[in-house]
């Protein structure tokens, strides 16, 4: 059986980890590289970064750290942040990443998910979409409104129906990240991680608001999500505690839902 | 030295580096003379079967790779696409593939289950092979395909998956080997069943 997958998820700033509440008030955890490697051994099932630099800066992506990272991280890699074309995502994936994660740039420019799914495969892109809570209107049916530019600016897109798009335009996989629950450590926004879930095909990840594992077993059992993403539960002193990644899958076990067995 | 077939829409960098990992050696092969280094050869392969095919044909290495796999001994080790191409057509692109293994690729019901198959999945070993020394009935390992092979042949089944029922995810006919799952992303026990590999190449058996 498939089983569901634990995605780490860093924002790296120059080559550090940092940590933002609401995409706000950053801190630095940690050298990026290291910290990859630390969660990998501790059995992490994905991991990804988020190049925080490049996408607000709009610098190049740091690839000397994901190339770093691709040399001693053997499970699957993922890096967003500042993918402005085609070239840059070959960038990626050269220096060893296998997924590239598109956010602002596929809103302004979807044809980008079509071109990368066709150069390199629908496995390989990831779109990832900034999700608000608003007013149902006729024009944002699901109640939930796409968000740009880490989260500064509102789109006027239905959430739902971009992610039906994304998966149309070859996307292999959609993260949703909800802004509103994003740093609350209160649990994901199950309502809409449930209603995309059931509306593709593909996988969908959830994301943001993860503070404990019932929040993740939560985002298991009551939608179709194949993945959750965790951050701050995982290494933010800013949390009461932190929870290893054995401690996670042995409470998902119990509660019956699939995980990767731990090795010990 | 290990060989990694190096062409545009592969990930040959994290074969490459996994290899390393474990202390392979390791030449990344771009032309067909550099067949003529090396003792085993790895097809990584992500993206589809169309481009794979077209990619390998533009690289003139079609026709060296084959005399070298199939007209000698050399160990030849697929994975995903580049196992999937070794059979006699893939339904994806609905095209002719290498037919070094009889039988067809077929694609997942997605009216079935999620395709692609994404994530972590149980591997299932059907026999012993040096390949799978030393790994137990079966492990984890990762996965990323919306196609799968379906060989002609039951001997050549080396381990099954469950994904809307069982699929071959791995097999084994004289030095040909292949496995549908992304060993190289694995985490450690993708980087066991690599230096299985590693050791057949080099002549010995596997040790524990």
């Amino acid at each position: 059986m498939l089983t569901k997958r634990l995605l780490a998820c860093f924002d790296m700033r120059d080559g550090m980890v940092t940590k933002a509440h609401q995409f706000q008030d950053n801190f630095d955890i940690g050298a990026a590289a290291e910290i990859a490697c630390k969660i990998y051994e501790d059995q992490i099932d994905e991991i990804i970064f988020y190049d925080i630099t490049a996408s607000a800066k709009k610098k190049p992506i740091d690839l000397d750290t994901v190339r770093t990272v691709a040399e001693r991280v053997f499970v699957p890699f993922t890096v967003g942040g500042g993918i402005r074309n085609l070239d840059d995502m070959y960038q990626v994936l050269k220096a060893g990443a296998e997924k590239i994660s598109v956010d602002s740039m596929a809103v302004r420019n979807p044809a980008i998910i079509e071109e990368g799914a066709k150069a390199f495969g629908s496995q390989c892109i990831v779109l990832s979409m900034q999700v608000k809570r608003v007013e149902k209107t006729e024009r944002i049916r699901s109640g939930y409104e796409i968000a740009i530019d880490g989260a500064r600016t509102y789109t006027g897109m239905d959430a739902l129906e971009w992610a039906k798009r994304g998966e149309d335009l070859g996307a292999g996989e959609l993260c949703v990240n909800s802004i509103d629950c994003d740093g609350t450590h209160n649990g994901y926004d199950l309502a809409i991680t449930g209603l995309i879930a059931d509306a593709v095909s593909i996988p969908v990840i959830a994301s943001g608001g993860a503070g404990n594992p019932s929040h993740i077993a939560d985002a298991f059992t009551q939608t179709g999500a194949s993945a959750a993403i965790i951050s701050s539960m995982l290494y933010s002193p800013k949390l009461p505690r932190n929870y290893p990644v054995a401690e996670i899958k042995e409470l998902l076990s119990e509660k019956g839902i699939p995980v990767r067995p731990y090795l010990k | 030295m290990i060989g990694v077939i190096d062409y545009r829409a592969g990930n040959a960098p994290s074969v490459y580096n996994a290899l390393k990992k474990i202390g392979g050696e390791v030449l990344m092969v771009n032309t067909a003379q550099d067949l003529e280094k090396i003792r085993g050869v790895i097809l990584p392969g992500v993206g589809s079967a169309g481009a794979t095919m077209d990619s390998l044909t533009e690289m003139g290495i079609l026709s060296p790779l084959e005399e070298k796999v199939r007209g000698g001994s050399m160990p030849f080790l697929g994975i995903c696409i580049g196992m999937q191409i070794l059979f006699e057509h893939s339904a994806e692109g609905d095209i002719p593939c290498l037919g070094w293994l009889k039988g067809k690729v077929t694609r997942f019901d997605k009216r079935r289950v999620r395709v692609p198959q994404m994530g972590w999945n149980e591997v299932r070993f059907c026999r012993e092979h040096p390949l799978v020394e030393n790994m137990g009935q079966s492990g984890h390992f990762y996965y990323v395909n919306s196609y799968h092979v379906n060989p002609a042949d039951e001997n050549d089944i080396l381990a099954v998956t469950d994904y809307d029922g069982d699929f071959c995810c791995m097999v084994q006919r004289d030095n040909i080997m292949a496995a549908q799952f992304h060993i190289e992303k694995s985490g450690p026990l993708g980087l066991k069943l690599l230096a299985n590999y590693l050791r057949l190449v080099e002549g010995g058996q596997p040790s524990c």
